[in-house]
């Protein structure tokens, strides 16, 4: 009886070992997979492409727009100082919707409830430039989701769908991402899916890219049907990939191959 | 106008040979690539870049579709003066922009 419940706990053990993430002192960027000459990309800010959408954001964050004929700066004034950090806390509990919003629905909610401008679509130049110019002002700082205990079933959700298989190749984001991160799929390295740069750079794309849209290129990758663009499971999984980047520097806008 | 980012060290020594590193926001759309509807996607690319050094050009160069968006050009010149660097890109539809950098040279 003993015997048969050490070798169910050393099961149990190993049960677990197979789903436990990434152990933080192994968390690794995706950054410290690049070749030298992408982080030399990423690491000088006139070389790294990203930069222009920022340069546009900049622009954009003391535009007037809306029929409140009001700029972002209006209400928050100058963005090193008023949006430092926040980026690295995204998504975030939104208590009127009583869901998480990540960055890009955060900046069109401010458009429609209190610019009264219309919301910028999904990857629209506009968009991807005021999302990056906001998450520049948290490069260095550290990943640290939201502490709010409403975001902790989202979280919950977001971790599910993760671990997941779907698609016709029938793989979970973990499949790769947790167990195979160390190995290469093709000629390219299979990171930890650490969502540290976004919005980023990526040169397959030729643009800078939200989260959202990477998450949908891998679920096209394993031949499953993407969620819509602001679909809640999108949310959801940002959120738990933030909360598993937990403590790691924000690198936005971040370069990758 | 179309965001453009500059690099050149502000100082230099006279007779130096410096690095200037220029980013141009770019969609470098190739001209051959389909919509889903079988038309061709317009071609739409820069199609000339030009550097001046106080007035005088010192580095031309003529771009093609194959080049990525957001083209990066980086090139070399002997510092022999103090003052400005401008760049020029045009390209399809009346596509311009323009660019300039100072340099105080000892």
């Amino acid at each position: 009886m003993k015997l048969l419940g050490a070798i169910l706990a050393a099961l149990l053990v190993a049960a677990a070992a197979g789903a436990t993430e990434i152990p933080s002192a192994e968390r690794r960027s995706g950054y410290s997979f690049m070749t030298p000459d992408t982080k030399a990309m990423q690491d000088d800010g006139t070389a790294n492409p990203g930069m222009l959408w920022v340069l546009d954001g900049e622009a954009l964050w003391k535009r007037k727009v809306g029929s409140a004929n009001k700029a972002c700066a209006d209400c928050h004034n100058d963005a090193t100082t008023s949006m430092k950090g926040v980026a690295a806390h995204y998504p975030a509990f939104d208590k009127a919707l009583g869901r998480p919003v990540d960055l890009e629905q955060r900046i069109n909610l401010c458009r429609t409830n209190h610019q009264q401008a219309s919301p910028l679509a999904y990857e629209s130049r506009d968009l991807l430039a005021l999302t990056a110019f906001v998450a520049r002002q948290s490069q260095g700082q550290a990943i640290e989701p939201s502490s709010d205990p409403r975001l902790e079933p989202f979280i919950a959700k977001g971790r599910e769908l993760f671990m997941q298989r779907q698609g016709q190749l029938n793989l979970g984001c973990a499949n790769c991402h947790d167990d195979n991160w160390d190995k290469r799929l093709a000629g390219s390295a299979i990171t930890q899916a650490h969502p540290t740069g976004y919005p980023l750079y990526r040169l397959e794309w030729q643009s800078l890219g939200s989260l959202q849209r990477r998450l949908r290129a891998c679920m096209s990758g394993v031949r499953a049907q993407a969620y819509d663009y602001g679909a809640p499971e999108l949310v959801e999984l940002e959120l738990y990939l933030m909360s598993r980047a937990r403590g790691m520097p924000m690198e936005a806008p971040a370069v990758r191959p | 106008m179309a965001a453009a980012l500059i690099n050149i060290p502000k100082k230099a020594k006279r007779g130096d040979i410096i690095e200037i590193k220029t980013l141009m926001s770019h969609i470098m759309e190739t001209g051959y690539r389909h919509m889903a509807s079988g038309e061709i996607v317009p071609r739409d690319i820069i199609t000339g870049f030009t550097c001046r050094y106080n007035g005088s050009e010192i580095f031309r160069a003529d771009l093609f579709p194959a080049i990525a968006a957001n083209p990066f050009i980086s090139f070399f010149t002997t510092a022999t003066e103090s003052g400005k660097f401008e760049f020029e890109w045009i390209g399809d539809n009346g596509f311009s922009g323009t660019a300039s950098a100072s340099i105080t040279v000892e």
